[in-house]
């Protein structure tokens, strides 16, 4: 028994070892060399990915990095791996070694001229590896889409959860919230439609007023946060999270019954307003938005209440200013991400922000790790991408989820990236290979009590 | 009157009163101290005068400024600093971030400041980390200033509680225990720096302590409190010498 353990910790520190050679090489790419290759890759892929696709049997390019295939037909597992290997570690690994000098060259350039531009141009390699990316088919785009909006939602209820320490349960309260608040909109204004009668604006106006409709949307959900907010702040503990869950179900049956907004059937009929753009411009608008507010002192202030409410007094905070302001603006964003969803889907009804969204959220929370917005992201697309991987599966996707959860709480209980700050600005600088330090940061003290 | 004034103040928790009559007036720049046996209520009275609870009966005035009714934060933002007896820091917050927390109200940038990281913003928080750092200097703490709270040793971690407290700009000071848990050399050292601030910025300081030493040193005028009343008030030496305050610690009548 130990001898098999011994063993086992053998192996899995020379893997590590192995591991950490292998990425010895890669060390001094700065991420605008990852993302300029991952960009080439992606051209790669859109100018001979169908050609290398059937020469290695398939019918056509894997959509998702070959684990549907691999899922739906196990005789493809190698030509799938080799695909990934050919069309993107491959060219990845190459750009990225070759490139290196440029790279951290052009990267020191950018930082040196402006933050703002460096962050500029590292977006738009990264836009244009997306839109390429997913223009390769309209599957893709969507898994692009909902992966965004994963990270709005994401993120979001991190400020709640994470940052602020409560146990909020009321998101897709909020999305829902958002979504019909948005859509209401933008279907009576733009759209001739049966339930909400003939277009009052003329529709050419609509995607500019989109915006404004999402905006209007993020209000209202804001609105029935302060609902759940006034009673729920006045103590702390276990009140949010049963007063939250409680508004959850009431949102979701009010829509049932409001049969001006089409009761359960639904509303449809959303103009195509959220295109890849869109969606991408509000994602990069929150992570920024919401990554400035939690970097700050009032933002940190949550931290502070969460971490000892009577200090946080004593230290002249106002407590419950801070923490409604929070909560409003977390709802603020998950009705901004229901209004984006209502828009991609283009159709929704009341049981789309039930129970089963609630615990696809909280999941996509605690994958990533609380009180980090990188961990959202991380969380949020790693999430969305895997369950959509697993759908060859079918009903046993929903107990390898839960499965995979279970493992993550085993042996990452605070998520894969906790308690973290996210700076971009030292993403964006360049990487020096002389500049060789091993000092690990300290351990942020997540797992250890204080006395 | 005084700067900080305490008239006929007392306090039930339910059917029990744990704070009777209790009467306070602090000079500015006065070192003060709150004895009593464990219980007796001392604690109680932080929390009365710094508005965690409201008081029974009794008014408690700061500069003229009633404080009854106000919440912690406003009274903590007149200018009135505390400390905990058990170290409330935040666990998860660097101590250069302690230090600049105790600055909240003084931030003037407002929300859009916070999402949109506008000049002010930058301009604010550039000056309270400045500000932050002159603080934890002051107390010898600056060396930690980008650790994060628990690493750091007991007495270092008593400093920066101070640091944070020194940051709201008190006019008047109130220590709960700041010596709790410490060795003797921690001892001497938190002594040292709580004479030079008290040098330094010249604002009042009232402290609940256990360790009779350390405040027959360091205060001028002493109040001895038992079942929630003052018994005793007055120099080190009249306290060492009185009657009650030997009998409330050491119990009547006892034989060596």
């Amino acid at each position: 028994m130990s001898v098999a353990t011994q063993t086992l910790a053998n192996r899995w520190s020379g893997l590590r070892a192995w591991l950490a050679r292998a990425w010895q090489p890669f060390r001094p790419v700065p991420l605008l060399g990852w993302l300029a290759a991952i960009l080439i890759a992606v051209i790669i892929e859109r100018a001979v990915g169908t050609p290398v696709a059937r020469a290695l049997g398939m019918s056509k390019v894997p959509a998702l990095f070959g684990f549907i295939i691999m899922l739906k037909n196990p005789g493809l597992v190698f030509s799938a791996l080799l695909y990934v290997l050919l069309i993107y570690l491959l060219p990845i690994a190459l750009v990225t070694r070759l490139s290196v000098r440029a790279a951290n060259q052009i990267a020191g350039k950018l930082i040196g001229y402006s933050v703002t531009l460096s962050s500029l141009a590292h977006l738009s390699v990264l836009y244009a590896a997306l839109f390429l990316w997913s223009g390769e088919s309209d599957y893709r785009q969507l898994v692009a889409k909902l992966a965004m909006i994963a990270i709005i939602t994401t993120l979001s209820l991190n400020v709640v959860n994470g940052y602020m320490g409560e146990f909020s349960c009321s998101h897709p309260g909020f999305m829902a919230l958002g979504a019909y608040g948005a859509s209401v909109l933008t279907v009576t204004l733009f759209v001739d439609d049966n339930l909400l009668g003939q277009a009052l604006l003329p529709p050419a106006l609509g995607p500019f007023m989109f915006p404004i409709t999402l905006i209007i949307g993020g209000a209202v959900a804001a609105v029935g946060a302060l609902v759940v907010a006034i009673p729920s702040f006045r103590t702390r503990g276990d009140y949010l999270a049963i007063i939250s869950l409680a508004f959850m179900f009431i949102v979701k049956s009010l829509f049932e019954n409001l049969e001006v907004f089409g009761g359960p059937r639904g509303l449809a009929n959303q103009p195509n307003y959220a295109s890849l753009t869109t969606i991408f411009l509000w994602t990069i608008a929150c992570i920024w938005v919401i990554n400035n507010f939690v970097r700050s002192t009032m933002g940190k202030a949550l931290n502070a209440v969460r971490d000892g409410e009577m200090a946080a007094d004593a230290m002249t905070v106002n407590t419950r200013r801070t923490k409604m302001t929070a909560f409003l603006f977390a709802a603020f964003w998950a009705g901004v991400a229901g209004g984006l969803l209502a828009h991609v889907i283009r159709y929704i009804n009341p049981d789309t922000f039930g129970i089963r969204k609630l615990a696809e959220v909280l999941a996509m929370v605690y994958l990533g790790g609380l009180n980090a917005v990188a961990g959202s992201i991380v969380g949020a697309v790693g999430f969305v991408v895997m369950s959509e991987a697993l759908r060859p599966l079918e009903i046993l996707k929903w107990i390898m989820i839960p499965v995979l959860l279970i493992l993550l709480m085993i042996f990452r209980p605070t998520g894969l990236i906790a308690f973290k700050e996210f700076e971009p600005e030292k993403f964006l600088r360049p990487k020096v290979e002389s500049n060789d330090q091993a000092s690990s940061p300290p351990k942020t003290a997540g797992d250890r009590q204080q006395g | 009157m005084a700067l900080l004034q305490v008239d006929n103040m007392t306090h039930y928790f339910g059917g029990l009163r744990a704070v009777h009559n209790y009467s306070l007036q602090i000079e500015p720049g006065e070192l003060r101290g709150l004895i009593g046996p464990n219980g007796a209520g001392k604690t109680t009275i932080f929390n009365l005068i710094t508005g965690r609870y409201t008081p029974t009966e009794g008014e408690i005035r700061l500069d003229g400024t009633s404080l009854i009714g106000l919440k912690p934060y406003e009274i903590a933002s007149l200018g009135l600093g505390r400390t905990f007896q058990n170290l409330r820091l935040w666990r998860h917050m660097t101590v250069l971030e302690h230090v600049k927390m105790a600055h909240y109200s003084k931030l003037s940038y407002g929300l859009s400041g916070a999402f949109f990281s506008t000049q002010k913003r930058r301009e604010q928080e550039q000056d309270t980390a400045e500000e932050a750092l002159r603080l934890l200097k002051r107390v010898g703490a600056d060396q930690h200033a980008d650790q994060v709270v628990t690493n750091l040793p007991y007495g270092a971690q008593r400093r920066v509680e101070l640091a944070r407290a020194l940051a709201i700009e008190p006019k008047v000071l109130f220590l709960d225990e700041p010596t709790a848990g410490m060795n003797p050399e921690e001892l001497r050292q938190i002594m040292e720096i709580i004479r030079s601030i008290h040098a330094d910025f010249g604002f009042a300081i009232f402290l609940i302590e256990h360790r009779m030493r350390f405040v027959m040193e360091l205060c001028e005028i002493i109040q001895t409190l038992d079942f929630g009343e003052v018994i005793a008030e007055g120099t080190p030496d009249e306290i060492r010498n009185d009657e009650r305050v030997i009998d409330a610690y050491l119990g009547k009548d006892i034989e060596i």
